[in-house]
């Protein structure tokens, strides 16, 4: 088998004026890129260009700025079409993953008693807002259980489409806590067969693995900005042209319309129609530069070489006595939650900081995976990116070293 | 031979007393009956402190215990509270400061494990108010 050739993560890193700083004196070491990720250079220099030279408002004024504005936003509109392989007028801005499943939650239409299928792996942006619906509207929503490896459990998933009520199955592509990656293509294809819509939360997903939106099948596909080299505040809403047509808009106002009178108003096209007032105009022409970015690098070579990091990270990870990894999924990503015996995750994370490592300690907003399902109070969690080198894993592994030597070796 | 950054983290914030009061807290467990109980939780980090107090004739502080579970900052200013606010009034509870118990701590505290190491007195606090509530 031919060797892959890898991406070089210092080349990269050159990409990132961040990695100037030193934090605590030491040259940081970004592990939790599943909150947010850093930002390259580039993508905040088109901000800048934004507000430089063009801060005019889109869509509206005859000037010369107001059309700068409005091509570069529509713009990053087919930017990010190309990177999902979707309709440019299918691609929705919304401030994030959250925004986007608010919305669907709110536009589609379905009856009570309808039941919605969610999985036990799902963040609470994929919950909270079904819940809240589901008391106004009367909805029954089911979770699909997860197996020992933290996989979903799919023949669970086909047990609860047998119900012949289910309107919409809404599923996490990649699990922010096991990293499991679950095979949505399969679920959408499963979910459809029932005459159910499909929503995929690829929050975790997009920043990671090549993702065409035609080739999954799925019917809406969200996610931020912010966890694939954009900026925060910015995220995407893919929906299938004729669905969000047949769609009401969840907000109202200024340039959602097409007409408006003292007594009525029509809608706005695709898919400005879902875009009510001003959008955030700087974010979405920094999420277009960001899918550029992620491109110019190429999004196989930023999975091939995340799978590999992942491995080192496990195998390094697994070698400490008393660390306990939560996910063992044959398909997964660079997310990793783990515990250290008898230290709090966040006093782990404490003690990383003072290397410059910057991880995660908590629930994760997955409350009832952590608690009802693994059992947990909270856990660490790494989330690697492209730029992140094996050294990075290596001085993770000696903070977790010396994190155990502070509690449980009593030094005199 | 101590690696001097690791004395660092211990100066910062981990000091022995901390660790000794995280790996073998005082007061801790349960008390019934008592005459307020509450428990408050860091959503942040699913930290949770269950607080117990009894007062006495004077409605002073005649025990306290707590139990739950969280990082070492949050267990730490638990054990050094419950030790703490032994003898004193309900009036003197209220009047605890958030200072005092960084006080009592002796380290200095991020703006994000400052909550951890608060938890404690706003368990205390409104604990307080529950039972007047209660009145």
């Amino acid at each position: 088998m031919e060797a892959k050739q890898l991406i070089d993560p210092n080349k990269i890193k050159q990409d990132f004026s961040i990695f100037k700083r030193k934090i605590n004196g030491k040259p940081l070491v970004y592990l939790d890129n599943g909150a947010t990720s850093l930002t390259p250079d580039i993508v905040v220099n088109a901000i800048n260009n934004y507000y430089h030279n063009f801060n005019a408002n889109i869509h509206r004024g005859v000037h010369t700025m107001g059309e700068d504005a409005t091509i570069a936003y529509e713009s990053a509109h087919d930017k990010v079409a190309k990177f999902i392989n979707a309709d440019n007028k299918e691609i929705i801005f919304t401030s994030g993953t959250t925004a986007s499943l608010n919305i669907l939650v709110r536009s589609i239409r379905l009856n009570p008693g309808d039941v919605i299928i969610l999985t036990e792996m799902e963040h609470h942006s994929n919950i909270v807002p079904w819940l809240e619906a589901a008391k106004k509207e009367g909805y029954i929503i089911k979770y699909v259980k997860i197996t020992e490896n933290g996989e979903l459990d799919m023949n669970h998933l086909k047990s609860l489409l047998l119900n012949s009520h289910v309107g919409v199955v809404s599923v996490t592509h990649m699990s922010n806590v096991l990293g499991s990656i679950n095979n949505v293509k399969e679920i959408a294809k499963l979910a459809h067969e029932k005459g159910a819509l499909c929503i995929v939360d690829g929050a975790q997903s997009v920043p990671h693995i090549p993702i065409d939106v035609k080739d999954i099948d799925c019917d809406f596909f969200c996610f931020s900005g912010h966890k694939m080299a954009g900026p925060t505040g910015i995220g995407v809403l893919y929906g299938k042209k004729e669905l969000l047509n047949d769609m009401e808009p969840a907000n109202f106002g200024g340039d959602m319309i097409s007409e408006v009178h003292f007594d009525h108003a029509t809608w706005n096209d695709l898919p400005w129609k879902f875009e009510a007032g001003t959008p955030n105009i700087a974010g979405g022409i920094g999420l277009g530069a960001a899918v550029e970015y992620l491109d110019s690098i190429g999004m196989d070579k930023i999975r091939d070489y995340e799978e590999f990091l992942t491995e080192y990270a496990l195998t390094k990870l697994k070698g400490i006595e008393g660390v306990t990894i939560y996910g063992s999924s044959k398909k997964r990503g660079g997310v990793i939650s783990f515990n250290v015996k008898d230290i709090h995750p966040h006093d782990v994370g404490t003690i990383l900081d003072r290397d410059g490592i910057a991880i995660r300690g908590g629930h994760m907003c997955a409350m009832p995976l952590i608690k009802t399902v693994l059992k947990l109070n909270s856990v660490c969690r790494i989330s690697l990116y492209f730029y992140n080198t094996t050294e990075d894993i290596d001085k993770l592994v000696t903070a977790i070293h010396k994190a155990k030597e502070v509690f449980c070796n009593d030094q005199s | 031979m101590t690696n001097p950054n690791e004395l660092n983290i211990k100066e910062e914030i981990y000091r022995e007393n901390i660790l000794d009061h995280f790996k073998n807290p005082h007061n801790f467990g349960e008390l019934a009956p008592c005459s307020f109980y509450h428990c408050e939780v860091n959503q942040l980090c699913g930290d949770e402190v269950k607080l117990f107090v009894k007062l006495d004739d004077k409605e002073t502080v005649a025990a306290a215990r707590f139990n739950g579970h969280g990082c070492a900052i949050s267990v730490a200013s638990a054990s050094m509270l419950t030790d703490y606010i032994i003898g004193k009034s309900i009036g003197e509870l209220k009047c605890i400061q958030s200072s005092e118990i960084i006080e009592l701590l002796g380290v200095k505290l991020s703006v994000v494990r400052m909550k951890c190491g608060l938890l404690v007195l706003k368990t205390l606090r409104n604990g307080i108010k529950t039972m007047e509530v209660r009145q």
